[in-house]
């Protein structure tokens, strides 16, 4: 990802210039576009130098709040779990609905947190209050029972399970 | 308009006068003030009758200070418990030393814009008693995951000092805070007569912590958590309320995710016999619904939950007679995945409504348009973009009394359109609808031509609120900016205090919002502007502007610090992805001392720090509480010169 794109610079409109979207490296990471993941690829591969403007998602936008989001679909339709990595001062959110499988997310979830290494593993807390490690259940069991996401050091990850 | 005057003529006898209040928001008619007095002598019998004022201070007018001041405090303090707008109770304090002494002490009712603009110790030393407080901590932006959690705006600190310095505290209402379950139940424990709990966009609490209040607050009355994040552990708190508890008169609960025990629930309601508003979650199932509506025929608002089931017609007649019977009710809401078959029962009660949310239900235009029919009386409507400019239109024609508008996206994410709404829906509805104030519209396409004449037909309106969901979407016709037409909007609704815009736009338009927008008090701004005049524009030219957030604009330093000043006349100001430097934040925080400007990193700090290094998020507000001593690791507080700069309070342990 070439660094220079994502600096902004002012010009008159229409000139090509990404203005407003400072941080696309940041929007790329976020990967807030549901089932847009393919075109960002596609983007990344092309190396287009388009203005990402229609294609990519950016945090916040359009601005509609997450009970909305949430409340919104019947049943499958958005599930937003926070996932917290321990270490980082603040959480994140993600929405499982745009995942189909482990690989995607866990891919996801690699991207949003890369500043802080890769010796983590990923936990989740399920319907039962119970820390699990993500992976041991069938996804859509997993898409249905989890309620918070947590990346725990490895070095830290000591009898995960179900209490007995 | 409205002009009352406290004071009496120097230097002569002043006859029982009468004092006609002309208009007004206090709809008094007159008042008699009936004193005889000598320059000299005390005020002796000033008997009168206050039937509600606004107290205006007019110099010039044969007034005098000194008068003012030998009028008896009792007499002060009846004249002003009638003023209770938290803007005209802060102007009566700063009119003397009297006056702010005896605000002072009888002031009931506190508003906190910014819980960081003061701290809980300054409010407790100013005010002797106060009943009802309202705070609002995150800002506005927040709600769309701007602000990095851990950010602040705790409510623990605010609720432990009230218990301390205001033990007969009946009223909270706190909005974008964190209530831990600890503060839930120190306001349990702290407060014998609390009446009323308001969780507005809050976070940080779970459902033990509504245990406490179910179970220690014997006079609540009011009980609402409205689109609140809740950890949803047990449904079961509302089982706590005793079963002697029977003042409830408002409950809201229609946030929390879990089952609620539908028994318990139904009992509540059996033996609240107060309760005139009920908004329950998505959890229980329609037949308990009609269950409910007949128990409480007095409600006066309703939120339903899923409105849908199988189709069973002897629960299609019970809902329509429980629905009949209600014949105060004026606002329904709820109605999460409506099935359109049972829409007809509500047909008894849709001549009566005044408020209908219908945000959250799928239902599609023609069912609406046909449930619109009977609402005749509306006056606020939330809907979804599946309504179609053709449901708009049927709106306009129908429902003369709309004053409120608002159309939610349902597929917010998705690029192409998947409904046939456009800005001709708004523009029906802003031409065929004579009392419309306020709008917030998310739609897909806009034109000049369209805005112009929505600014032309309704000059009424106060708040314009328009998303264009693609970001620098063009007028699709002209394919040029959209300048045009925000900017009638502000030249023609004079009274325009709320404005948010989108598409595509630039300096040009700042440069008509500052020439016209003097009643604006916010603004929200996204992708928009070629430069720092247009955020100068703004500062310059808006002179009742109190919240300004932007995000993803090319605005920098110079305007920021050209009118720094500006900055301590308003709320508050938030920039994100902005062109605002570090360097920039810094001069900012020294020249302005009652300023915090907080510089927000969500990645941690910038690894140089340098200079030109730009800022991710900047917040600044005005302040007489200094810099706060609970800002997160990711908030620095620019402050004073360099080497006073606030560290964040991991460094301040020893």
């Amino acid at each position: 990802m070439d660094l220079k794109e994502t600096e902004l610079t002012l010009g008159l409109p229409g000139a090509g210039v990404k203005r407003g979207f400072m941080d696309t490296l940041d929007l790329l990471k976020s990967n807030r576009s549901r089932g847009t993941t393919k075109r960002i690829d596609d983007q990344e591969a092309t190396s287009s130098p388009k203005p990402p403007a229609a294609k990519v998602q950016s945090v916040g936008w359009p601005p509609v709040r997450a009970s909305r989001k949430n409340a919104m679909k019947s049943g499958a339709g958005c599930n937003f779990v926070k996932v917290a990595v321990d270490g980082a001062p603040y959480l994140r959110k993600v929405d499982l609905e745009m995942y189909g499988s482990y690989e995607e997310l866990l891919k996801a979830l690699e991207e949003m947190f890369s500043c802080y290494g890769s010796d983590y593993v990923p936990t989740y807390e399920d319907k039962d209050g119970d820390w699990m490690m993500v992976g041991d259940v069938p996804w859509k069991m997993f898409a249905e029972t989890c309620k918070k996401i947590r990346l725990v050091k490895s070095c830290d990850v000591v009898g995960l399970g179900p209490k007995l | 308009m409205g002009v009352f005057w406290v004071g009496v003529e120097i230097g002569s006898e002043l006859q029982p006068a009468q004092f006609q209040v002309l208009g007004g928001k206090y709809q008094a008619p007159s008042i008699e003030l009936g004193l005889s007095h000598s320059l000299r002598s005390e005020l002796q019998s000033a008997q009168f009758q206050v039937l509600g004022v606004k107290l205006r201070w007019v110099l010039g007018l044969g007034v005098s200070i000194r008068m003012i001041q030998s009028f008896p405090e009792e007499a002060l303090e009846h004249v002003l418990s009638f003023v209770d707008s938290h803007g005209d109770r802060n102007s009566v304090s700063l009119v003397c030393k009297t006056w702010y002494e005896t605000d002072r002490w009888c002031r009931r009712r506190l508003f906190i814009g910014n819980c960081y603009a003061v701290s809980p110790p300054i409010v407790t030393r100013r005010f002797w008693d106060i009943r009802s407080l309202t705070i609002k901590g995150k800002p506005h932006f927040a709600d769309y995951n701007l602000v990095p959690q851990g950010w602040g705006a705790h409510a623990l600190p605010w609720i432990a000092a009230m218990g301390e310095a205001y033990p007969g505290l009946e009223e909270l209402r706190l909005k974008r805070m964190v209530v831990s379950d600890e503060a839930l139940e120190l306001i349990g424990k702290c407060f014998r007569n609390f009446r009323v709990l308001v969780l507005c966009c809050c976070d940080g609490f779970s459902t033990d912590g509504l245990v406490s209040i179910a179970a220690n607050c014997r006079n609540l009355r009011v009980l609402e958590l409205i689109e609140s994040e809740v950890d949803d552990i047990r449904g079961n708190w509302i089982s706590h309320f005793p079963d002697c508890f029977t003042s409830l008169e408002s409950l809201n609960i229609s946030c929390l995710e879990s089952d609620l025990p539908f028994a318990a629930l139904e009992r509540l309601v059996d033996r609240c016999p107060n309760l005139k508003s009920l908004r329950v979650n998505r959890s229980v199932p329609l037949e308990k619904l009609a269950i409910l509506v007949r128990k409480a025929p007095q409600l006066t608002d309703l939120g339903t939950g899923l409105f849908m089931t199988d189709s069973r017609p002897e629960l299609h007649t019970k809902l329509a007679g429980a629905f009949s019977r209600c014949n105060e009710l004026k606002s329904l809401s709820g109605l999460w995945d409506v099935a359109p078959s049972y829409l007809p029962t509500l047909y008894s009660a849709c001549p009566r409504l005044t408020s209908l949310n219908l945000s959250y239900a799928p239902i599609q235009s023609p069912d609406l348009v046909k449930l619109l029919s009977h609402c005749k009386n509306l006056q606020r409507l939330w809907v979804l973009d599946y309504i179609e400019d053709r449901g708009l239109e049927a709106l306009a024609s129908s429902c003369k009394d709309l004053q409120e508008l608002r159309v939610f996206p349902s597929e917010p994410y998705d690029h192409e359109p998947n409904i046939a709404l456009t800005e001709q829906g708004l523009v029906s509805v802003a031409v065929g609808c004579p009392k419309l104030q306020s709008v917030l519209y998310f739609c897909r396409r806009m034109s000049n031509h369209a805005l112009v004449t929505i600014a032309t037909s309704r000059p009424t309106l106060t708040r314009f609120r328009l998303c264009i969901i693609e970001p620098l979407c063009p007028d699709y016709v002209t394919q040029g900016p959209l300048d045009e037409g925000f900017g009638a909007i502000v030249e023609h609704c004079k009274d325009l205090k709320r404005l948010s815009m989108s598409g595509f736009i630039t300096d040009r338009v700042f440069q008509l919002i500052g020439a016209h927008g003097k009643k604006l008090e916010m603004l929200s701004l996204a992708f928009a502007g070629n430069s720092d005049v247009g955020l100068h524009y703004v500062l310059s030219g808006c002179k009742n502007l109190k919240k300004l957030e932007i995000r993803d604009c090319p605005f920098g330093d110079r305007a920021l610090l050209f009118n720094a000043s500006k900055l301590e006349t308003m709320r508050s100001l938030w920039m994100s992805s902005c062109q605002v430097s570090y360097g920039g934040c810094q001069v900012l925080g020294e020249k302005m001392p009652r300023l915090n400007v907080e510089v927000i990193h969500e990645k941690g700090l910038p690894e140089s720090r340098s200079e030109q290094c730009l800022v991710e998020h900047l917040y600044v507000y005005r302040t007489v509480a200094g810099p706060r001593s609970d800002a997160p690791e990711f908030v620095w507080t620019m402050k004073d010169s360099p080497s006073m700069r606030c560290p964040p309070k991991e460094q301040l342990l020893p």
